[in-house]
């Protein structure tokens, strides 16, 4: 028995998987949003808070981090209802992406502030820069610039983990591919192509983000002095 | 009228978590050994091996899980003409996505030993397979062994993934017996805890065993 392979079909129903595939990438971009800026403020409360918000925010990196994604979602999306807290799809799926990508986020801001040497903030302080601008100033444009490649890295990760999002009814590149190979029975032609798509959103992604890093720390400055 | 959630039903998420760590130790063992094929290839001589290696390397760690569970049922079922079980499919692309992922954690290694390291051994004569089996192997172990217990938290996580192809570990067993009691506010908290009771242990030993190497570097530069 020999399968014919019928890329025909893909070919025809190409717009919905490229509708599924700007989904995948917005409700990425939006995380991503949510979950830096998540990142920026945990990573600053386990730093410098007070005791209980340190030990809070380190459970909940530590919860984050050794729990299933997908069980987030559900817990999201099926258990928070029993608690009056209804969410549809869309904002479940989001709010679970940003969570989870500021667990991991949180641990790498946070080892990018460790390494601003101390000398930079007590030089700001010493020109009289309040706490609040030396942080805004000083720490967080060189946290930023030291911890941008292991974002990067998790940025790519939170666009590949969106596809679970297709388990809570999200109609993102996942789920388009699932209800077109069960209405055409080419599961394997409509899979390689969704596989092939996410393949070049995540080289694309790490491609800007590449770029970016270079256009805002590289370009134009003498090259870094190594240790 | 519906099942609570009691004792019985207790039993069989525990149940369940084992085929999630039995499919976690397959996938793990597994990929171990393809993995350090792997390996081998992304630091070897030749360009075509390692550019082959790269290739797959990239092909893992540059889609979704999910989508590589899905290729892997449907390519064997297409490719072989026969429908297979779901077990077989997932304990293979569980195989060939933690081979990726070792892979490229142990070529770090193996380049995290220093280069002098291969000028010592040649300059002693010892052929190539001999120096990286008795001389940079060895070192390139105690390199790998944090990294490699942080992936296994990673895979453990990862094998909920296969409840959505009709796998029955953790999640999925989760995902029946809300469907029998109607409670998903205790249910998918209690599947969640499950798999932190599994990985928070690794994640602990992950970090402790990278501050004893750290602590071990630490002592050999300032000795």
């Amino acid at each position: 028995m020999t399968y014919v392979f019928q890329f025909g079909i893909v070919w025809d129903h190409w717009p919905r998987l490229l509708g599924g595939a700007w989904l995948t990438l917005q409700m990425s971009g939006a995380a991503l949003a949510i979950g830096l800026v998540l990142s920026v403020l945990l990573a600053f409360g386990r730093r410098d808070g007070p005791r209980w918000v340190r030990l809070l925010i380190g459970g909940y990196v530590e919860v984050i981090r050794n729990t299933p994604f997908l069980v987030q979602l559900f817990i999201l999306y099926f258990s928070l209802p029993g608690l009056g807290l209804r969410l549809d799809a869309a904002e479940a799926a989001l709010i679970g992406m940003a969570l989870n990508f500021a667990g991991y986020g949180c641990e790498i801001v946070r080892s990018g502030m460790d390494a601003v040497p101390q000398g930079q903030v007590e030089a700001a302080r010493a020109l009289g820069l309040s706490p609040m601008r030396c942080f805004r100033l000083v720490v967080i444009p060189q946290a930023v610039r030291i911890a941008w490649p292991a974002l990067a890295s998790q940025a790519v990760l939170l666009m590949l983990g969106s596809s679970l999002i297709s388990a809570i009814s999200v109609e993102e590149l996942t789920a388009v591919t699932n209800s077109l190979q069960s209405t055409t029975f080419r599961a394997f032609e409509f899979y390689f192509v969704a596989t092939a798509m996410y393949l070049a959103m995540a080289l694309a992604l790490r491609l800007l983000l590449d770029a970016l890093h270079w256009l805002l720390f590289v370009r134009g400055r003498p090259a870094e002095r190594r240790e | 009228m519906s099942r609570d959630f009691e004792w019985p039903e207790f039993v069989f998420l525990l149940a369940a978590l084992r085929w999630t760590v039995v499919l976690a130790l397959l996938a793990f063992v597994a990929g171990t050994v393809a993995g350090l094929v792997v390996a081998l290839a992304r630091t070897s001589r030749h360009a075509a091996l390692r550019w082959l290696a790269i290739g797959y390397i990239g092909l893992f760690q540059g889609t979704p899980l999910l989508m590589q569970l899905f290729m892997v049922y449907f390519g064997v079922t297409v490719l072989s003409g026969v429908r297979i079980d779901p077990w077989p499919a997932v304990a293979m692309a569980f195989t060939l996505y933690a081979a990726a992922f070792l892979g490229e954690i142990w070529r770090g290694a193996i380049q995290a030993v220093p280069r002098a390291q291969w000028e010592a051994a040649s300059a002693l004569a010892l052929p190539r397979h001999v120096t990286l089996l008795r001389v940079v192997l060895p070192q390139a172990l105690r390199i790998a062994i944090p990294p490699t217990v942080g992936f296994l938290v990673q895979l453990v996580k990862g094998t909920s993934v296969a409840a959505m192809i009709g796998f029955i570990e953790l999640t999925r067993a989760g995902q029946l017996m809300v469907n029998v009691t109607f409670q998903p506010m205790i249910i998918y908290p209690v599947v969640a805890a499950l798999y932190f009771a599994v990985c928070w242990p690794l994640s602990l030993l992950a970090l402790q065993l990278e501050r004893w190497m750290d602590a071990g570097r630490w002592l050999a530069r300032n000795r």
